[in-house]
């Protein structure tokens, strides 16, 4: 009866494994969302500003999401190739540290914010897709907000957000180029390092 | 690599050096004068008259967005927002209360640079217009087409016509209180940063939230 027991528990953490894997792009930011602003409605010290907080639950809850060598790599367009893969990994990581640290000041006011998805248009064999979601604040008009994404071996991860038809990793671009087209790849990381201690 | 979505990150500047001037001293007047008194409105009159004062606004820009669907040839938008301005113009009492959008009719804020840019007139060179803002040709002749036949222009006297124009700066101004941290702590440079941000927003607008994928634009 304990072998049962310890079988059907076993099938159902492997079930529920398995479930995870399959996770679609839209389910995952689905959870991902109501996750994080659970949170956020639940910690007081978040909503009184508690910037140390914010940032664990971006990087913790959110980050793991994202592609970021991807999204570097897409900012920096043709540049991409003449970083060796040393700096590509550099530029990466101080990239995530940027756009961690301006989510997170941005997050605090979300947490009335209502999120609706717009219907998936994917076929089963797609692992490039972009998911539609509108998000509407208090009182304002709803402003659309797309996740592109990638199926990994690991799952969905986010490449790029376009907010209101503004893309994020479009965005960076003439920044990045400008940067290395004055002081060089080494001239984009320096700058990059700079700013995330400033 | 090619992002999906992504467009050419290239602006048309050939005025940078004349725009950056203007882009910075806009953004000090908006630090030093603008932003403070944007943030003592919203400290004293209380959230119910702001809101009253964006949606007779906002009821105002419905009635230019109905004016430039018609013209874009966009005849459910068009309904929309016509119905928008007559809804709230009557039962929300001369457009202070927004029943329209409780009702589920959609705004749509068309503007005359996105008529002009439907019909097919390209960007032109990017401008940064002084106390305006981010611009470019196309888009200053859709404010001039606007300013051309907006009702806050005839009201007399030129006193009370700055005020008019002074609330609706205002206005527009409370709602972004807090964007500016945002934009300082994301942007390597504030200038390229704005620029790009501007020139993606409207392309998507004039498309209505699709652009094509590869646009010289």
């Amino acid at each position: 009866m304990k072998r049962l027991l310890m079988l059907m528990l076993l099938s159902l953490g492997l079930a529920a494994f398995a479930a995870h894997a399959q996770e679609g792009p839209d389910a995952l930011i689905k959870r991902v969302a109501s996750d994080v602003i659970a949170t956020l409605k639940a910690d007081k010290e978040i909503q009184s500003g508690n910037k140390k907080k914010l940032h664990d639950l971006v990087d913790g809850k959110i980050a793991g999401n994202f592609d970021f060598l991807r999204m570097t790599a897409l900012a920096m367009g043709r540049n991409w190739s003449k970083a060796t893969p040393e700096q590509q990994k550099a530029l990466a990581v101080e990239f995530k540290t940027l756009l961690i640290r301006t989510y997170s000041g941005a997050l605090s006011n979300y947490q009335n914010h209502v999120m609706d998805f717009k219907p998936l248009r994917m076929q089963p064999a797609d692992t490039d897709v972009t998911v539609r979601t509108t998000v509407t604040a208090p009182g304002g008009q709803p402003i659309g907000i797309d996740y592109s994404m990638e199926k990994k071996g690991e799952g969905w991860k986010a490449y790029d957000v376009i907010v209101g038809g503004v893309s994020l990793v479009t965005n960076y671009r003439e920044e990045f180029n400008n940067a290395i087209r004055d002081s060089g790849v080494d001239g984009l990381l320096k700058t990059l390092v700079a700013k995330n201690k400033s | 690599m090619h992002a999906a979505g992504a467009a050419r990150a290239q602006v048309y500047d050939p005025l940078e050096s004349v725009n950056r001037v203007i882009f910075n001293v806009n953004d000090a007047l908006d630090r030093n004068v603008v932003r403070p008194i944007a943030q003592g409105y919203v400290d004293i009159v209380p959230r119910l008259v702001r809101t009253g004062v964006s949606n007779v606004f906002g009821n105002l820009g419905d009635a230019f967005s109905a004016i430039n669907n018609l013209l874009q040839g966009k005849k459910d938008p068009f309904g929309s927002d016509l119905s928008r301005v007559l809804v709230n113009s009557t039962f929300g009492l001369g457009g202070i209360f927004d029943i329209a959008t409780e009702a589920g009719l959609e705004k749509y804020g068309e503007d005359f640079g996105q008529t002009l840019g439907w019909w097919g007139v390209g960007n032109g060179p990017y401008l940064v217009l002084p106390l305006l803002g981010p611009s470019n040709v196309r888009d200053t002749g859709g404010l001039v087409a606007h300013a051309l036949i907006d009702p806050v222009g005839e009201v007399r006297p030129p006193s009370a016509e700055y005020g008019v124009l002074g609330l609706r700066v205002l206005d527009a101004r409370a709602g972004l209180l807090g964007t500016e941290d945002l934009l300082q702590g994301a942007a390597l440079d504030k200038y390229t940063f704005v620029r790009s941000a501007y020139t993606q927003r409207r392309r998507s607008l004039v498309y209505d939230g699709k652009p094509p994928k590869d646009d010289d634009n």
